[in-house]
């Protein structure tokens, strides 16, 4: 396809399915993700909703015993690895070629590979409730409770599938994600000119390419002892069932920074731009993100304080843990620095973000109380610990994915989101989330563990459950309000022309929604903030002084996704036909992909 | 060294005083909280409510600063009509060092407590320690005293004063040992045996619950723990030593409770000797032992009161009263119901 001045719109010239099945455009793939990881989203909520309903009071049967461990089980699942790491994804996807001059990833095809996969995936992992056999041994699937003898049925096969088969898309778009920002930044677009937001998303594509495979060992390990009978977790032939939990926390405490570092990147855009001042540290920021990457490798075992690993561990584990405070805290004084002295405007990604510093501190300082081993005994396990990842991940990752959304809408899509239903949003969301969240701490300290279908009145927490159950469908109702917003503004919508905040970065340089092209030169930056900066860049003109060159869709992703997700399915069904011939699919998929002729 | 000690521990108690008047101020005051990790009895208790109210004030003081900080900046520099962009500052090593410092005081502050009470509960003296075996089976808890040669479930006993050993393990699936007045938590694993030390202070009843999801009904594996004085906890031991009343002293009702006790029903898994043990009639392990059923606080795992009714629910359908329960719907009839709960009652 040849984009010239006659074609400079990508994201309404060609709106026909099969564009945007085969397309390869980082942008559309963008707007895939972020659509599929919302309507998850509202899967993962809807889940929250049914157990908050349960657990309104002591003793309710509204669902069975065995329905309320595969919703917290999905719940938590879907949150993660098909929520809050796709929403990031569809950030990455459209702003990072943006911010960094590029005309799209290193790897476009590869790109909707990871997409499709991810897609595929997520249906795969909530088909299982089709069956009646979802995952129910919770997110984290401690062995031995997911062997054959204690959960003989194929919920534990989704889960453990599901989960490769997200592993598979995350590693593919980590390394598509590193390869686009070593090589694929415009002229003069130093690392350290790079927005906060790029480097954040750089650093965790470098977690995720390290810690993805650990899980992926894990995995492997347990659909052999599944499958063919194997032992590694099987503490009656040698086996050990604490070297799932090392296994499983060496990637899930990375994980958690997978979660957060790209929302404090967001953040990083968003405070600056309304307090209309640089990020105050920039070094400093960039730097304590690259440490929290660093120690959040050396920390894993902190989850397992309660598992006896003895007290050299529990002292270095809990020493280390400790030490993560001190670079989030640094980010957290530069964050209140660069709003100090600064012209704030009160604009929905601006609360957000202002709450995203607000509740994430609260988080931390929680994680501080169970990074003390023995101040864990007490807390591990129990609603405390809910209550600390809830401000972490809502309070902290959602919320600042909240005001990303409200931030980049209008470059996304053209259009401005209404103002005064995005406070709406915040208003209810802020207070749903403290309402259900802040009783927890309580609940956990007055002895009510996690993952409970039931429990008893007399533990003495049935009212402050109740408040958490209001808050929660208040909580609920916001994310509504949002819906609302979207479905709203899709026509009424105030336009927003090339940079409506009056922001910094290279994004903003741009029509919104950008051409299919990005840029119609290629531009060349002299500084951190180029638009904020008297001859910061070069001038981009509306219209390519000549005719640029984007590829074309490509159907092979998607096969190749389809093949690789049959193949799993194969595995599931116990089926070798099935497996072979999705395998067969993947392979020719891959070499037809590969030997695709790059002009179409 | 002691008193150093004690007045340390009367500083914390008020602190914990305030702080808990406070937190359940909010909480609508529905005590009196039987889990409650507020109100520790023993001095690994009151450790680990120690380190945590010490973290919590430094908590709520960085809560303060920034909080505040913030409420401060979004009010001293909103936006005024026609002010002028702000200087463009782009940062200020003294500051980032600052605050780089700050927060790693704070952190050795919380750390070195930390530490020190870690060695202290790691270098616990057991010598004169009672000894228990804590097994977690999916979903009760199974108590074994070898010194005592006494094998019981779902509550535990214990003597005021003397330090105890929990050794804990698992028979299957990976539970959590946890009676926040008395002890934290410990996780029950197979293959490993977990030790938990500590000296009951006070006498009374506590409760505990598995922390570690374990499955279907892991909500339903709850226990007491009975802290008794040395007097008391022997004739305890006393009791429960002893052999179980000879049939024949046994009235009907019972009597034909221990008939069903000892029939052997189709499939043989549906037989009440194949899984308990009672001396001189069965030697079951893969359920509670019943030697002493009658005694016992609650049924089910911990989750109902042991009077005739809840047994006799839970008799009838285990799996309405613990859902996923291992012991079957074994289709009793009403009378064999009613002479099985005499009979096991009987048991004391």
């Amino acid at each position: 396809m040849e984009a010239t001045a006659a074609t400079p719109d990508s994201l309404e010239s060609s709106s026909r399915l099969w564009s945007w099945i085969t397309t390869t455009d980082h942008k559309r793939i963008g707007i895939l993700y972020g659509a599929t990881a919302f309507v998850f989203l509202l899967i993962g909520g809807l889940e929250a909703m049914l157990i908050r309903w349960q657990l309104m009071k002591p003793d309710n049967d509204f669902v069975s015993a065995e329905t309320f461990n595969e919703l917290f089980t999905m719940h938590g699942t879907t949150m993660i690895f098909l929520a809050l790491m796709p929403l990031s994804a569809a950030f990455f996807n459209f702003i990072i070629p943006l911010q960094i001059g590029a005309r799209d990833v290193a790897f476009p095809r590869l790109n909707a590979f990871s997409y499709w996969v991810f897609l595929l995936g997520g249906l795969f992992l909530n088909a299982s409730f089709l069956f009646g056999a979802a995952p129910d041994a919770g997110w984290f699937g401690y062995a031995n409770l997911t062997s054959i003898q204690y959960s003989p049925g194929v919920n534990i096969d989704f889960w453990a599938m599901g989960l490769q088969i997200l592993g598979i898309a995350s590693l593919a778009a980590a390394f598509n994600f590193i390869a686009t920002i070593i090589n694929m930044r415009a002229p003069g677009m130093k690392l350290m000119r790079m927005p906060v937001f790029t480097w954040m998303a750089f650093i965790t594509q470098f977690i995720i390419v390290t810690a993805f495979p650990v899980i992926t060992v894990a995995l492997v390990f347990l659909m052999f002892d599944r499958m063919f009978g194997a032992n590694f977790y099987n503490p009656n032939a040698g086996g050990d069932l604490l070297l799932w939990q090392h296994l499983f926390w060496l990637f899930g405490h990375p994980e958690v920074y997978i979660l957060i570092l790209p929302t404090m990147g967001m953040v990083s855009e968003i405070l600056p731009t309304f307090s209309r001042k640089p990020l105050f540290g920039y070094p400093v920021i960039v730097y304590s993100g690259i440490l929290i990457g660093t120690i959040g490798w050396g920390v894993w075992s902190h989850h397992m304080f309660a598992s006896g690993m003895g007290a050299a561990a529990d002292t270095y584990f809990g020493a280390a843990s400790m030490l993560i405070a001190i670079p989030t805290g640094v980010k957290i004084f530069n964050w209140i620095a660069t709003m100090w002295g600064g012209k704030i405007r009160f604009t929905t990604p601006m609360l957000f973000s202002i709450a995203f510093i607000m509740l994430f501190t609260i988080g931390g300082i929680s994680g501080v109380m169970h990074a003390s081993p023995p101040t864990d005994l007490q807390q591990t396990d129990t609603y405390f610990v809910v209550a600390h990842l809830h401000y972490v991940l809502f309070g902290g990752a959602f919320m600042g994915i909240f005001g990303a959304i409200y931030y980049w809408w209008p470059k996304v899509f053209g259009r401005l989101l209404n103002e005064r239903l995005g406070k709406l949003h915040f208003w209810l969301a802020f207070i749903g989330l403290n309402v259900t969240f802040f009783p927890m701490h309580l609940i956990g300290m007055l002895g009510m563990p996690r993952r409970v279908y039931t429990y008893s009145a007399e533990l003495g927490v049935g009212g402050m459950n109740l408040a958490a159950t209001i808050g929660a469908l208040t909580l609920g109702f916001s994310t509504l309000v949002l819906v609302y917003n979207i479905w709203h503004t899709a026509a009424k919508g105030e336009k927003a022309g090339k940079n409506p905040w009056g922001a910094a970065t290279l994004e903003w340089a741009m029509s919104s929604p950008p051409p299919v092209y990005n840029f119609s030169v290629i531009p060349e930056v002299t500084s951190r903030l180029p638009l904020w900066t008297v001859g910061g860049m070069n001038e981009i003109p509306d219209v390519p002084p000549e005719p640029i060159h984007v590829p074309g869709g490509s159907y092979w992703p998607v096969l190749a996704a389809l093949g690789l997700v049959g193949f799993f399915t194969g595995a599931l069904m116990h089926s070798l036909w099935v497996a072979l011939a999705a395998a067969a699919v993947l392979v020719v998929s891959v070499f037809k992909w590969a030997f695709e002729p790059f002009e179409m | 060294m002691n008193l150093d000690r004690r007045s340390f521990r009367r500083a914390n108690q008020l602190a914990v005083l305030a702080s808990a008047a406070l937190l359940l101020g909010l909480a609508g005051c529905q005590g009196p909280f039987p889990q409650s990790t507020f109100s520790a009895t023993t001095e690994l208790g009151e450790d680990l409510s120690g380190l945590f109210w010490m973290i919590f004030w430094w908590g709520v003081a960085v809560f303060a600063v920034v909080q505040v900080g913030l409420i401060y900046v979004m009010i001293r520099f909103r936006a005024r009509p026609d002010q002028p962009d702000p200087a463009p500052i782009h940062g200020h090593t003294a500051l980032e060092i600052a605050w780089t410092l700050a927060p790693a005081m704070i952190i050795v502050f919380i750390a070195v407590p930390t530490i020190q009470v870690i060695w202290k509960e790691a270098g616990t003296d057991t010598a004169n320690a009672l000894q228990v075996q804590v097994i977690g089976h999916q979903w009760w808890w199974e108590y074994r005293y070898p010194e005592y040669g006494i094998v019981t479930a779902n509550d535990l006993h214990l003597p005021q004063g003397r330090p105890v050993e929990l050794q804990l393990t698992s028979a299957d699936v990976i539970h959590s040992f946890w009676l926040p007045r008395l002890a934290g938590k410990r996780d029950m694993i197979l293959g490993r045996t977990n030790r938990l030390v500590f000296t009951p202070d006070s006498v009374g009843e506590f409760w505990g619950q598995c922390a570690e999801y374990c499955g279907t009904s892991h909500a339903n594996m709850r226990f007491r723990a009975f802290v008794h004085t040395a007097a008391d906890f022997d004739s305890w031991v006393a009791e429960q030593t002893s052999a179980p009343a000879a049939a024949e002293t046994l009235n009907d009702l019972e009597r034909r409770g221990l008939a069903a006790y000892r029939e052997v029903r189709t499939p043989a898994s549906n037989s009440c000797i194949a899984c308990h043990a009672i001396q001189g009639i069965s030697a079951g392990v893969l359920g509670p032992d019943l030697n002493h059923m009658g005694s016992r606080s609650t049924v089910a795992g911990g989750t109902l009161e042991n009077t005739a009714d809840n047994l006799a629910a839970w008799l009838r359908d285990p799996a309405a009263v613990k859902p996923g329960s291992l012991m079957p719907n074994t289709g009793l009839t009403e009378s064999e119901i009613a002479g099985l709960v005499a009979y096991l009652h009987s048991l004391r």
